[in-house]
């Protein structure tokens, strides 16, 4: 109807031939092919990035599955009262005893040399179990048992079928002997993989079998909780100053910009700035979560504030009008009306820093979060590792066995990384609000 | 921020899409840009004083040479005017006019606007409101708004009420809240529609409902003087009649000024009407008087649908 009254005005006014109608089916393929030629491309760049997304986690997932498994070997330790001073339990060689009952498993096994690559199909870290369980039970002493003990990561790796038995045994990192007796334990039931508690339970190892990511994984906690104590109530209020009280003039007009600009800092310069001023001036403790929590609040800041004030000019004003209209005062309208509006806002910015404060390893760097810490942090004040700086040195560390737990970190950091946003949408869902 | 708030200055019009048949086209612009007609030239419109009978024998609010700039930009000129207690007063005239500036003026709503300057002297109570010793907070309560779209808080429709109560500090517990509660919608003749309901959202009402939800809102705080900013301009015509009902009733005891576009409407429900022009209170009269007999060419002009 609308169209037929629009041509009898066009062929009065005009005097063109063609009806409006029939121009418009002219040109009518033409739009429908290049809107169909737009979707396609689109659908296309979509499943172009959903594949990648499928390949890298593909390649995470492959490589890392096998570090939440650990090869343990199963010996029949005696603990030998010779051995073990019950008046210095904790200096005992229990090296000897792991020693003892793998030569018990291979009697025949006689020479030094060969005697040697034997021991070294057991962990390093065994002894020290022995040592934890005896200092735990000193009446184990004199008693034999059986022990699920650690192997060590060349036995994990051949395990696993990471190391290529077809190869040389010159290009091999394990000989053709050891290789015999892995088979032989295994044939006498003695090796097992099992799920690798270690993996969780202890910090950093030279040793990749005893190598853990608790460690790395509570500094980022520790980290992270100082970045979000420190940025979100003074990003949160700094937002909100700027956004509903400051007068808008000159001043605070350069504030946006510096703001604006601050996001876009390279985060190493915060690494050296946090050095400059929290560990040379002010003298706090190095790698610590505490300073890397500072440094990583620099940062976050800027994320933040911006997210915030869009979020609260996001707030319909007819809100503001509608409670100042009551008589309610502007402190009064921004924080019952205003900011539970823009809470939702104000915690996906919150989020969206911190995740970028989880990843971030450069300015942490600087601060020397990125020494080789073992012990598993207990405080903030502790020296601490993060845990994309534990990927880092894990991915520079020669053994193969690190590979996988490279991977593996990663994946521990991805799902730290999910649940941190599932808490998040989980919260918006709470807080958010219609109107 | 600047420009958003501009643009709500006369009408409010964020909740687009919410309501998108009450569109009313030809409000969006800017407050302060004159409707040009051809019919009026700026110089003749200068040059006049208000006719009529601006000023009333027991006024509640008095308003003397009133001038209001945005910037450099002068949006009223020397308005003066008496609103009458217990009076409905309509305020009509194109859009533009400044009726809605003048309106936010008498409960500094202007405030918000950075680059809003008010001179000249608002009495209330024998106090000029725009006195630096005035705290906005009491003027508010007194004097209440309701705004042309609805604005309910995004809380439940009791909150929506008991909110102005209880920052104020009106009651002292429970049973009195809830009176109020009950008091304002029984007013705002919303408390049968609602009573069942009152812990749903007040989002979730219609649009007519909305607005009388927000108008036992402004009843709540318990105010002497009502101001309305085109109150029915997004509501249907059964919904405007229960308003314009509801304005006629609450008269008894408030003061109500309306600013309207509907000229039957200002006829139904004022007793006081006033007719602004390009920032100038042209014309103020008893409202039958006005729409039977204007003085002023302009009234008549407007009033007879020549222009505006």
């Amino acid at each position: 109807m609308y169209i037929r009254t629009q041509m009898g005005h066009q062929d009065k006014k005009t005097t063109t031939k063609a009806s409006a109608t029939e121009r418009v089916q002219l040109g009518l393929a033409k739009r429908r092919r290049k809107e169909e030629r737009f979707r396609k491309l689109s659908f296309a760049a979509v499943l172009l990035s959903i594949g990648f997304l499928v390949l890298l986690f593909a390649s995470i997932i492959s490589n890392g599955w096998p570090a939440f498994q650990r090869t343990d070997i199963l010996l029949d330790v005696h603990f030998d009262q010779k051995v073990l001073d019950v008046n210095s339990l904790v200096n005992a060689n229990y090296g000897k005893l792991v020693k003892q009952a793998m030569r018990d498993v291979f009697p025949e096994v006689t020479s030094r040399r060969d005697k040697r690559e034997l021991y070294r199909l057991v962990s390093s870290g065994a002894s020290y179990e022995l040592q934890k369980m005896v200092t735990a039970d000193p009446t184990l002493i004199g008693k034999t048992v059986s022990l699920w003990l650690p192997a060590d990561d060349l036995t994990d790796m051949l395990m696993k079928g990471k190391i290529d038995r077809s190869l040389p045994e010159a290009e091999r990192p394990i000989s053709n002997k050891q290789i015999q007796w892995i088979d032989q334990l295994i044939a006498q039931k003695r090796l097992k993989k099992n799920f690798n508690t270690t993996f969780f339970q202890a910090g950093d190892s030279r040793e990749p079998e005893l190598s853990g990511i608790k460690g790395a994984l509570t500094g980022s906690l520790f980290t992270l909780l100082v970045t979000l104590v420190l940025s979100f109530p003074v990003a949160v209020a700094a937002a909100i100053y700027l956004e509903e009280f400051a007068p808008k003039n000159k001043w605070t007009d350069l504030v946006e910009v510096n703001i604006n600009n601050l996001a876009a800092v390279p985060s190493i310069v915060f690494g050296l700035l946090g050095l400059a001023v929290f560990l040379n001036f002010f003298g706090m403790p190095r790698s610590s979560p505490l300073v890397g929590g500072m440094v990583l609040s620099l940062m976050t800041l800027p994320t933040i504030i911006i997210a915030s004030r869009a979020s609260l000019k996001a707030v319909p004003p007819s809100i503001r009008e509608a409670a100042l209209g009551v008589g309610a005062s502007k402190m009064q309208t921004v924080f019952h009306h205003v900011i539970p509006l823009a809470m939702p806002g104000m915690m996906t910015g919150t989020i969206i820093g911190l995740s970028q404060a989880l990843g971030e390893t450069a300015p942490l760097l600087m601060i020397g979060m990125v020494a080789f810490i073992v012990d598993v942090p207990g405080s903030v004040t502790d020296p601490a590792t993060v845990l994309p700086v534990q990927i880092f040195l894990w991915a520079d560390s020669p053994e193969r066995a690190f590979v996988e737990r490279t991977s593996a970190a990663i994946l521990v950091l991805l799902m730290f990384l999910i649940s941190m946003n599932g808490v998040a949408i989980y919260l918006r869902r709470k807080f958010e609000r219609r109107w | 921020m600047i420009t958003a708030e501009h643009t709500s200055i006369n009408k409010v019009q964020y909740f687009n899409g919410l309501n998108e048949k009450e569109q009313d086209t030809q409000d969006t612009m800017p407050a302060f840009t004159p409707t040009t007609s051809s019919l009026v030239t700026e110089s003749n419109v200068m040059t006049q004083e208000t006719v009529g009978k601006p000023f009333v024998k027991s006024p509640r609010m008095t308003c003397r040479e009133v001038n209001v700039w945005y910037d450099d930009k002068q949006a009223i000129m020397d308005v003066n005017i008496d609103i009458g207690k217990n009076q409905v007063l309509a305020m009509i005239g194109p859009s533009g006019c400044g009726k809605s500036t003048f309106l936010r003026c008498l409960n500094r709503m202007n405030d918000t606007v950075p680059i809003c300057r008010v001179d000249g002297e608002i009495i209330l109570d024998g106090l000029d409101i725009y006195d630096k010793k005035i705290d906005v907070v009491p003027l508010r309560a007194k004097v209440g708004m309701v705004f042309q779209k609805p604005n309910p808080f995004p809380k439940s429709i009791y909150d929506n009420i008991a909110y102005g109560p209880k920052i104020h500090g009106l009651v002292n517990n429970q049973t009195e809240l809830d009176e109020v509660v009950e008091y304002s919608l029984t007013k705002a003749g919303l408390w049968d529609e609602v009573k069942d309901r009152l812990d749903q959202p007040g989002t979730g009402l219609s649009g007519g409902q909305q607005q009388r939800l927000c108008i036992a809102r402004a009843i709540a705080v318990r105010p002497e003087i009502i101001l309305m900013d085109e109150p029915c301009s997004a509501l249907d015509p059964i919904a405007t009649a229960t308003v314009e009902d509801l304005i006629d009733e609450l008269r008894e005891q408030y003061t109500i000024v309306i600013v309207t576009h509907n000229m039957q409407q200002a006829a139904r429900v004022s007793q006081r009407t006033a007719y602004f022009h390009l920032g100038k209170l042209i014309e103020v009269g008893i409202t039958d008087q006005l729409f039977t007999n204007p003085s002023h060419q302009l009234t008549e002009d407007y009033i007879t649908g020549r222009f505006g």
